[in-house]
């Protein structure tokens, strides 16, 4: 490609991104297919945030559309991570747990209807607390009734990351999409260095911190499924492709015994070299054939 | 933080399994046993402090790798025993939680702690599904992440009603730090606002739990206790056979309608909204 025709494409590419929640939900379903679930317009806000002198917005920064991938049933569940780092609230989690408990409901009866979420989120908001935690439990449990039926897939997309209990859907997701600004984990690196100190996880090691968290690392060690450009052609194309891959015949976590016994293995006496374990688990996956 | 975090589980554990040694092949830190309960056999699992694990991490009493695995473990072999067994005859699992919490560490991170947090959830809420009654029984403290992996995809929840009962998000130094307060006033405002609050009866409000159980020495099992304690998770497991296979039991009840009213009315609007959409 010569350098105009890089710079056209450039130009021309759309971002993935740079959209917000809404935009990048709205960009995964066909054109006109889509209707917002409890919206702006409803004001289903947080009653906890105004009381801490928090201002709350009025969707509680989870995007919910009802609509069609190709001319069938999806719906998309989008966090913004602008709103209050994308965290689950009281709200926001009854949102996710209505929408994929709907899916499961039309799936079950015959409409399969699998679930888009895209995750820009640092886990429970600790200003609802237990309300917070108590509803990711349930999101965990709605992903795991959907599942049997239709795929789940999680999008990791923007540089918020994935992060909290909302990493355990990702691992319980069908699939797994990220790209190579995304991050994955339980812990963030601020958590790591304030709970084990500056000598576990130095924080402003940002090397450090996409060598271990980053999309291409998940993708290379096998935790996620493919790692897309940051471009609105390639996420549509990413999910159309998976979708119709549908359900996996197992999914990551049930592999209790592969996973365990590479634990096993592994020499801890020092900290893991995030290349060299992804160049073992690679092997291991073209050995064994995870799934 | 209170350092005696796992103390209790082990202790209550061994009261009601005669047993509190690891199973071999586990790590020291999780502590698995088939023992009777009522007129059936159930599975008990509990995470405990194992000061010696090859993982600094999760030294003192957090859920790591091993522990996420090997709970998985056991939880995935009961299925498969019970598989084509009726109903009513697949075991019960009894989680007793007294967890610190997830374990914080670099190696964790690397090899993706994320999933096998998952696979353990994944394990009891399968578990679940399937038509084991399962039923966590709170003594010490339940945290985040710790808790999400061991527990929290129970059917029924039950916690003992003590001070020394911590149900949270995360520990207090921590939450005043990233919500930029003193501990006082996080204290403080738990009273205000019962989602934040460390206080097991504030906790009990929220309507997600069966049952408060009143105890006189929940640090030391005394045998009226046990028995007390038997049969709570007894009448909680029978519970489990009435109800659904999902959570809704924790949204669905007079406390979670006034506590969790916003919640209910987005499920509320949703469900019409989609019929139309």
């Amino acid at each position: 490609m010569n350098t105009e025709d890089t710079i056209m494409e450039f130009i021309h590419r759309r971002s993935f991104i740079e959209l917000d929640a809404r935009g990048r939900a709205q960009s995964l379903l066909d054109e006109g297919s889509f209707k917002e679930l409890a919206g702006p317009f409803a004001r289903m806000q947080s009653p906890w945030l105004p009381m801490q002198g928090v201002a709350p917005q009025s969707d509680d920064g989870c995007v919910v559309l009802k609509g069609k991938i190709d001319g069938k049933p999806a719906v998309v569940i989008s966090l913004e991570g602008k709103f209050q780092g994308g965290s689950i609230g009281e709200v926001s989690g009854a949102k996710i747990c209505a929408a994929l408990d709907l899916a499961t409901r039309d799936s079950v009866q015959g409409t399969p209807t699998p679930a888009i979420l895209l995750l820009e989120t640092g886990g429970v908001r600790l200003q609802e607390a237990n309300l917070g935690l108590a509803a990711v439990a349930e999101v965990i449990a709605s992903v795991l009734s959907l599942r049997p039926h239709a795929p789940v897939i999680t999008i990791i997309a923007g540089t918020v990351g994935c992060f909290g209990g909302m990493s355990l859907v990702a691992g319980l997701s069908s699939y797994v999409l990220m790209t190579r600004e995304a991050r994955l984990g339980l812990n963030g690196p601020e958590v790591i260095e304030q709970e084990s100190g500056v000598d576990e996880f130095d924080s402003k090691d940002r090397a450090l911190i996409w060598a271990i968290d980053g999309g291409e690392q998940r993708v290379g060690m096998g935790l996620a499924d493919a790692l897309v450009e940051d471009n609105v052609e390639a996420f549509t194309t990413a999910v159309r492709s998976l979708l119709a891959k549908g359900i996996p015949a197992v999914h990551r976590s049930e592999l209790v015994d592969c996973y365990r016994s590479r634990i096993e293995a592994l020499d801890v006496t020092e900290q893991i070299d995030p290349a060299e374990l992804r160049a073992q688990w690679r092997q291991a996956d073209v050995e064994g054939g995870v799934r | 933080m209170n350092d005696q975090v796992g103390v209790r589980g082990r202790r209550w554990f061994q009261a009601l399994t005669g047993d509190d040694t690891s199973q071999s092949g586990d790590p020291g830190s999780v502590l698995a046993s088939k023992a009777s309960l009522g007129s059936r056999e159930a599975l008990f699992l509990c995470v405990v402090p194992n000061p010696e694990s090859r993982f600094p991490c999760v030294r003192d009493g957090q859920v790591g790798l091993e522990e996420a695995y090997a709970l998985a473990s056991h939880i995935r072999a009961l299925i498969a025993e019970d598989e084509d067994k009726p109903k009513e005859e697949k075991r019960p699992i009894v989680a007793i939680v007294d967890v610190k919490s997830q374990a914080y560490g670099r190696r964790e991170e690397t090899v993706g702690i994320f999933l096998a947090a998952a696979t353990a959830a994944d394990a009891y809420a399968t578990a679940r599904m399937k038509g084991h009654p399962v039923v966590s029984l709170i003594a010490g403290h339940a945290f985040s992440g710790g808790f999400l992996t061991h527990g929290y995809q129970a059917n029924r929840l039950v916690a003992f009603d003590d001070k020394g009962i911590v149900i949270h998000a995360m520990h207090e130094e921590a939450a005043a730090r990233i919500t930029r307060r003193s501990v006082a006033d996080l204290l403080r405002l738990g009273h205000e606002i019962p989602p934040m609050s460390y206080d097991v009866h504030d906790y009990a409000r929220l309507g997600l739990l069966h049952e408060l159980l009143h105890m006189e020495s929940p640090e030391e099992p005394v045998a009226s206790e046990v028995a007390k304690v038997r049969l709570s998770l007894t009448n909680a497991i029978a519970d489990c056979a009435n109800g659904e296979r999902d959570l809704s039991n924790r949204w669905k009840n007079p406390q979670a309608n006034v506590m969790r009213k916003a919640g209910n009315a987005v499920r509320e609007l949703m469900e019409q909204e989609w019929q139309r959409a």
